[in-house]
């Protein structure tokens, strides 16, 4: 199968790699960037965990094709905290034990900063609607959701 | 598999009419890479429309009609108050397709294309009146929405055809539309059922109406009996049975642990009156 050339922008540094047109942009991040933030959980479009943005738009990378993000801006997990320094999204799920086994925790994350940028005040409910495409089989979602309503919080109050 | 990005529509019909294997267009791919990943269609030629110009265009044209390019993802339309004022019944339906990640990619002309009976989005561009533009290696003709869909997972697009916009008639003056489906859970899920209505009022009195049902069938559907069972009422009691047992009737469903044959069939006669009361209030400013 020939190899396309595929020059991208991955959390604002230019990468370049080789994609059978087949290969799905999380196994392009995974395999071929290096970058194993996103996960796979199923594949399908049904657990979120692979969750990047796409030019700003949150999308599942299991159902974008490694060949289709040539020239576009792509934000993945590892882009979220600066150096050394936490995202708050990250200091509060530790804080309030919002993972455990942490497979569904990047997608999470890189969601829920996406909501936060589109609705700084979002309501429990839309939160909840927000994270329906974002499995968690540990934490039965309750610490996630605080989690997520305290950060808003506090980044409308300037803490 | 080929992956190719036209940057016209003539050059992806050109590409598609002479492909002598599996051909599929890539809009949002929520269909297609998952049919891909799971083995079903691996397609020779993958024909990724996005790169077309305009494809990403909702226009709202001088006679209030709209026109919604094929690679406007259901995120672009909830974002869109003036096409949710004129059409809230077709947006609620792209809406409601899968997650918010699903959002950020999944089309109205995919989810027709793909032929689904279940498709979210179908009863509710059916009801509207709405048409696409379909071009192919012979010119390009206007169809109906309901005239694409012709079985599961099949449409009347011949080989080399495709959908290059879809076209959503004026909302005009005391209009109204809702879509309601009905899922086992509250989110992520296929409709058992679904339904579409569109109406306009005279003062109490519905003067024009459109009813599509989902998922009850081998095609979305538009069902005539239903629509005439509320033009010339004020959504009475009388009006609201009549128009149940049309859309009951109306049904031909698979019989399945997510709905049998005569809950599917139930329900669409309970949808159609819920909806018809949306759509209604909507029609008469009570939003
Ligand atoms: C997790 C998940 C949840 C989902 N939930 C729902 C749901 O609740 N309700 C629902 O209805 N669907 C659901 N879907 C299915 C899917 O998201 C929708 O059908 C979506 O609208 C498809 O649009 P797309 O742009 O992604 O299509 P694509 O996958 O790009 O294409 C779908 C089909 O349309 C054809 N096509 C695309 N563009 C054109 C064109 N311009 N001309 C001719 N043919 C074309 C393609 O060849 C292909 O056969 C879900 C999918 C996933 C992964
Ligand atoms: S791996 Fe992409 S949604 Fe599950
Ligand atoms: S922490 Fe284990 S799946 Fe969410």
């Amino acid at each position: 199968m020939t190899q396309v050339h595929v020059t991208t922008t991955v959390n604002g540094d230019e990468v370049e790699f080789l994609a059978d047109p087949r290969e799905t942009l999380l196994d392009c991040l995974r395999d071929k960037v290096g970058m194993t933030g996103a996960k796979e959980g199923c594949g399908t479009g049904d657990c979120g965990a692979c969750s990047v943005t796409l030019d700003g738009r949150l999308v599942c990378s299991c159902l974008v094709l490694g060949v289709e993000a040539e020239g576009k801006d792509i934000g993945t997990i590892e882009g979220m905290a600066d150096g050394d320094d936490l995202h708050p999204l990250q200091a509060k799920f530790i804080e309030y034990a919002a993972l455990q086994c942490g497979i569904c925790t990047p997608g999470i994350l890189v969601a829920t900063e996406a909501l936060l940028k589109k609705s700084p005040d979002p309501s429990e409910e839309e939160v909840r609607y927000w994270l329906a495409g974002n499995l968690c089989r540990c934490t039965g979602y309750d610490k996630i959701i605080r989690a997520v309503l305290d950060t808003a919080r506090d980044l409308r109050e300037g803490v | 598999m080929k992956y190719h990005t036209p940057a016209t529509f003539e050059d992806a019909v050109g590409i598609a009419a002479n492909a002598t294997g599996v051909t599929r267009f890539l809009a949002g791919g929520t269909d297609v890479l998952v049919q891909l990943r799971a083995d079903i269609v691996t397609p020779d030629d993958l024909i990724d429309v996005k790169h077309i110009p305009g494809v990403r265009d909702m226009t709202q044209n001088p006679d209030g009609s709209w026109t919604i390019g094929v690679a406007v993802a259901g995120a672009e339309m909830t974002e869109n108050p003036a096409l949710i004022a004129d059409w809230p019944g077709v947006v609620e339906g792209m809406d409601l397709i899968g997650s918010t990640q699903v959002q950020g990619r999944a089309t109205l002309t995919g989810n027709l294309c793909n032929g689904s009976p279940a498709g979210d989005a179908v009863p509710g561009m059916i009801a509207a009146g709405a048409s696409v533009s379909v071009t192919g290696p012979d010119g390009s003709r206007e169809v109906a929405v309901e005239d694409i869909p012709t079985g599961p997972g099949r449409t009347s697009l011949a080989k080399g055809e495709m959908v290059t916009a879809v076209h959503l008639p004026a909302r005009g003056q005391n209009g109204g539309d809702a879509y309601l489906r009905f899922i086992p859970r509250t989110e992520m899920d296929i409709a058992v059922v679904g339904c579409a209505v569109n109406l306009r009022v005279d003062g109490d009195t519905i003067t024009e109406a459109r009813v599509a049902l989902g998922a009850v069938a081998p095609t979305a559907r538009l069902v005539e009996d239903a629509a005439t069972a509320l033009i010339g009422s004020k959504l009475d009691d009388a009006a609201l049975e009549a128009l149940a047992a049309a859309a009951s009737a109306a049904c031909n469903p698979i019989d399945d642990k997510r709905g049998t044959i005569e809950f599917r069939t139930h329900v669409a006669g309970v949808l159609a009156q819920r909806a018809a009361k949306i759509a209604y209030a909507r029609a008469r400013g009570e939003k």
